[in-house]
């Protein structure tokens, strides 16, 4: 590997200090002169028509500026009231129909928030309940109600852009895969899995809810403060749905309490923007915890799974992958799309068949979850492929390196895989875990046992990162980028990437907070792509910088440019360090003046191949793979069904590390947050109303849930095209969590638990099941 | 009902009309703009609105404004001099214990609690003590090595007096 001064190291993060002491700007923290508050009134059906709002007496309450409702916003001219990344499917507030519990319908903004809250009292409203659909599988039916007559593209992302336009059903979109003959392998199979495995709704709970503020500005343009991981979409879909020019909206977003994929794309933004053009004032809305969990959820999937063995190996796969997307897309077709071409696995098969269904039902909508959707198929196909070993005899390491794809072979999709570091992943994982050291012999009621699991995520592909690096006369920079810190560590990443390029120490880079005014276009923080995508685009710019900066000492020292290389705040002959200039005198040779900044923008674009439509075929899906294997040793209580994990290893293949310590701790979050989506996270439904929609309801992993020993293992294959090798690291530990932990319980009870969460009661009964007890329902 | 009371505020005597209905953390935030003290949750089941009130962790969410009268209140923002940071916030700065870093206020003066009420605690002390503290960055082995961090800087500047 390269020489690095900066990248590799762990420098501390940059914005420890504000975070430490409390002084971070949040929205939340934002006031302004005249300020209105927010309360909504939500839909308690599931699915209804709005028959009659009567808001008269809530208009009369003092404090009160405005009650609106959708068949208002739909009046304002120009409007679309609806919104949404695939489809405009969305309304700011409903417009004549409710399509699920906790819809917002009524707006009041008010002088303060108590006020606002009395006036939703005041308001009455006539339903008429429609048929409503809540199972993804019911919703598939023909004689299915529907969520939605049509379905309207929003032609948004490049990456959607095959996004049709829907028919009469609740399926908003559909991918396939067909590679070899499916029929014929299962036709001449030894054995057949067929299998089903579901994964429940969760919620995100970012400990920042969601919260913005818009305003219009000195020139009647309008301003947003916004907690979004999507600073530069919000902004095209304020203007795609308000008709405003995009050079009269500024989007800003400081430091996030947390995303997750909670803040993805547009969510409080156009309704708090309808608010702030129909009262002329600062109008800020922030989610209570309760509003939180009707917003946005992690996808319910529903995976059928079958899998062909012949002579030992598996022949074919078929999967059936159904996303429950809820009332609304959100972005339920990108998910359908990147994660179901991996719903089959980083193997070499040769038959393969993918449905991938994203489905309608009047439910809260479901959108991003850190791993996009691929825990969820990961946790079917794992699951499975473990199932599969163990009924073989084979050894479950052994079954999965065999068939696991090498740099140069084909995934399921037709695409090359490169930097794909499935195989050291899954060797790290075992050797973490001891796993060649033989079982222990156990006795009583406690048993142990340890699993393994592995699996691989594709980059969204393609997208787009646009940086501008400004250097300043005495060599420190400021970098524009629309990367959102929302503890990631995308500053302290940025600011090593151009200080590695610039030759200066990390600490001399100031990275600007998302600005549309200032920072270029970002397609979105999110899905592990900032560190290659942004860090290129900050890495190419800093570049442009540097040769400026080497063409003025090339021109000085009468040398070639390319003998130059940057150290220590200066540009220097290579080999003669002492030959060279500082920044200032660079300045002052070539303006003069040290008055003035030498910048540069830089753009990182990959894209990918045409996809077939009938087969899912492309020469190029995605720009990069980010492989991970979670090894697991559980304890479980068979008289109780009590899993207590003991140890957690979390092994991801980043690329490059521009800062170790920051990779290690993105694999441990995602592994430990999504222990708790392994063990007892759900959001309850009953009939459509969510029962369980609070903290004191819905559980987190807290400090208590974590395992004795977890280590995060960083597996380290570089990018060619990454900077400095660099790939991402934000999502990798979260993608094997589940079937790892699944694995482990069938290895020290021998049984096979196919729906999430593991909860005690699920691992009782499937014991009384295996001892030939029956168990009563319920 | 409105009506005056007085408290100590982060070493300040502060005096302030209030009503009845308005929580500590209204107050907190609105009237004295702390920002440090946030809300996530609304009932208590998450940490990150705590302060000390007499020196004991409480949820300014859950707590009325009145209840604090007479009493002395501590926000992250009362913790250091304002020239260095508490050895506490030093901790989570080397140990890395903060991503998002919302929970950190809450963290923070949980962990003044513990250690002034046990100054060595052990782990599964430690863990029953923050186990009302949430991180969904999920850094909790991080916490639990700042945690550990700090008690060795307390002490070092103890045995230093």
């Amino acid at each position: 590997m390269a020489n690095f001064s900066v990248v590799g190291q762990s420098v501390y993060r940059s914005d420890a200090n504000p975070k430490v002491t409390g002084r971070a700007l949040h929205v939340g923290n934002i006031e302004m002169p005249g300020m209105l508050h927010v309360a909504v009134l939500r839909s308690p059906y599931p699915h209804a028509r709005i028959l009659r709002i009567d808001k008269s007496k809530a208009e009369a309450l003092a404090g009160v500026a405005v009650v609106l409702t959708g068949a208002d916003i739909a009046k304002m001219p120009g409007v679309d009231p609806h919104f949404g990344p695939a489809f405009r499917d969305q309304p700011m507030l409903a417009v004549d129909r409710v399509c699920h519990v906790g819809d917002p319908v009524v707006a009041v903004a008010a002088a303060d928030q108590r006020t606002a809250e009395d006036a939703l009292q005041l308001v009455e409203i006539d339903y008429e309940a429609l048929p409503a659909i809540f199972d993804v599988l019911d919703a598939v039916k023909k004689d299915s109600p529907l969520v939605h007559e049509q379905h309207r593209p929003a032609k948004a992302f490049a990456d959607l852009a095959h996004v049709k336009a829907g028919e009469q059903s609740n399926i908003c979109y559909q991918f396939k895969l067909r590679v070899g003959d499916v029929d014929k392998a299962f036709a001449e199979a030894d054995r057949i899995f067929d299998d089903i495995f579901t994964s429940p709704p969760a919620q995100h709970v970012p400990m920042e809810p969601h919260v913005t503020l818009a305003y219009l500005d000195e020139h009647d343009r309008l301003n947003v403060w916004t907690a979004s991981q999507s600073p530069s979409y919000v902004r095209t879909e304020l203007a795609a749905t308000f008709g405003i020019p995009m050079h009269r909206i500024r989007v800003r977003v400081p430091y996030l309490g947390g995303g997750y994929g909670a803040k993805l794309y547009a969510k409080l933004e156009p309704l708090v923007t309808a608010l702030a053009l129909t009262t002329k004032r600062p109008v800020r809305y922030a989610l209570t915890r309760e509003e939180e969990f009707l917003t946005i959820t992690k996808h319910k999937v529903v995976t059928k799974i079958k899998t062909a063995i012949k002579n030992g190996a598996i022949t074919a796969r078929k999967c059936e992958v159904y996303w429950d997307t809820g009332a609304y897309a959100e972005i339920g077709p990108r998910i359908g799309h990147k994660s179901g071409y991996t719903s089959a696995g980083p193997y070499k098969i040769p038959n393969v068949w993918i449905d991938s269904y994203c489905v309608y039902t009047n439910k809260v909508p479901a959108g991003a979850f850190r791993g996009f959707g691929v825990p969820q198929v990961i946790w079917a196909y794992d699951s499975q492929t473990d199932m599969i070993a163990r009924a073989l005899g084979a050894d479950p390491v052994e079954f999965r390196l065999k068939p696991a794809l090498d740099e140069g072979e084909k995934f399921a999709t037709g695409t090359v895989v490169r930097s794909f570091g499935i195989k050291e992943a899954i060797h790290q994982a075992a050797q973490a875990i001891e796993w060649s050291k033989p079982k222990q012999p156990q006795s009583g009621a406690k048993r142990r046992g340890r699993g393994i699991a592995a699996g691989v995520k594709a980059v969204l592909t393609p997208s787009i990162s646009g940086a501008i690096v400004i250097l300043n006369a005495d060599g420190t920079a400021n970098v524009l980028s629309s990367t959102v810190e929302m503890g990631q560590g995308s500053e302290t990443t940025m600011s090593q990437i151009v200080a590695e390029e610039l030759g200066i120490t990390a600490d001399r880079v100031h990275i600007v907070q998302p600005d549309t005014d200032v920072t270029p276009y970002d397609t979105i923080t999110a899905g592990s792509r900032s560190t290659y995508h942004m860090g290129n685009a900050v890495r190419l710019a800093a570049a442009k910088v540097k040769a400026q900066l080497c063409e003025v000492v090339a021109a000085k020292l009468e040398v070639d440019p390319d003998d130059l290389a940057a150290g220590k705040g200066r540009i220097y002959v290579r080999g003669l360090e002492e030959r060279g200039m500082t920044v200032g005198e660079i300045f002052l040779a070539k303006f003069g003046s040290l008055g003035t900044t030498l910048a540069a923008e830089a753009v990182c674009q990959p894209t990918a191949a045409h996809m077939d439509p009938e087969t899912g075929q492309s020469e190029k899906c995605t720009e990069y793979w980010f492989p991970s294997a979670t090894a697991a040793e559980v304890e479980v209580d068979s008289e109780t069904g009590q899993v207590k994990v003991l140890q957690l290893f979390s092994v991801g293949d980043t690329g490059t590390a521009i800062n170790p310590r920051h990779c290690e701790q993105q694999l441990q979050g995602a592994a430990l947050m999504h222990l708790g989506l392994t063990m007892f996270e759900e959001m309850i439904f009953d009939q459509g109303q969510l029962t369980n929609g609070s903290l004191l309801d819905y559980q987190v992993v807290s400090i208590k849930d974590m395992p004795q020993l977890v280590r995060p293992i960083v597996v380290q294959v570089p990018h060619e095209d990454g900077p400095f090798g660099a790939k991402g690291a934000g999502e990798t530990g979260a993608l094997t969590v589940a079937p790892a932990i699944a694995n482990a319980i069938e290895d020290a009870v021998g049984v096979r638990i196919r729906d999430l969460p593991i909860t005690p009661e699920k691992v009782l009964r499937a014991l009384a099941e295996k001892n030939g007890l029956t168990v009563s329902k319920g | 009902m409105k009506r005056e009371i007085q408290l100590r505020l982060n070493q300040r005597e502060v005096s302030l009309v209030i009503d009845d209905a308005d929580t500590l953390l209204e107050i907190l935030r609105e009237r004295f703009k702390l920002w440090s003290v946030r809300e996530a949750c609304g009932v208590s089941a998450c940490g990150s609105c705590t302060v000390l009130l007499d020196g004991a962790p409480v949820s300014a969410c859950l707590l009325l404004a009145a209840r604090a009268a007479g009493h002395e209140v501590l926000t992250l923002e009362g913790l250091s001099d304002g020239d260095s940071l508490h050895p506490i916030q030093q901790a989570w700065v080397e140990e890395r214990a903060l991503q998002c870093a919302y929970c950190t206020p809450g963290f923070v003066l949980s962990v003044k609690a513990l250690l002034a009420e046990n100054a060595d605690p052990s782990d599964d002390e430690i863990r029953d003590y923050l186990a009302g503290n949430l991180c969904r960055c999920a850094g909790y082995a991080d916490i639990l090595r700042a945690v550990r961090a700090a008690q060795e800087k307390i002490k070092l500047a103890t045995t230093a007096r």
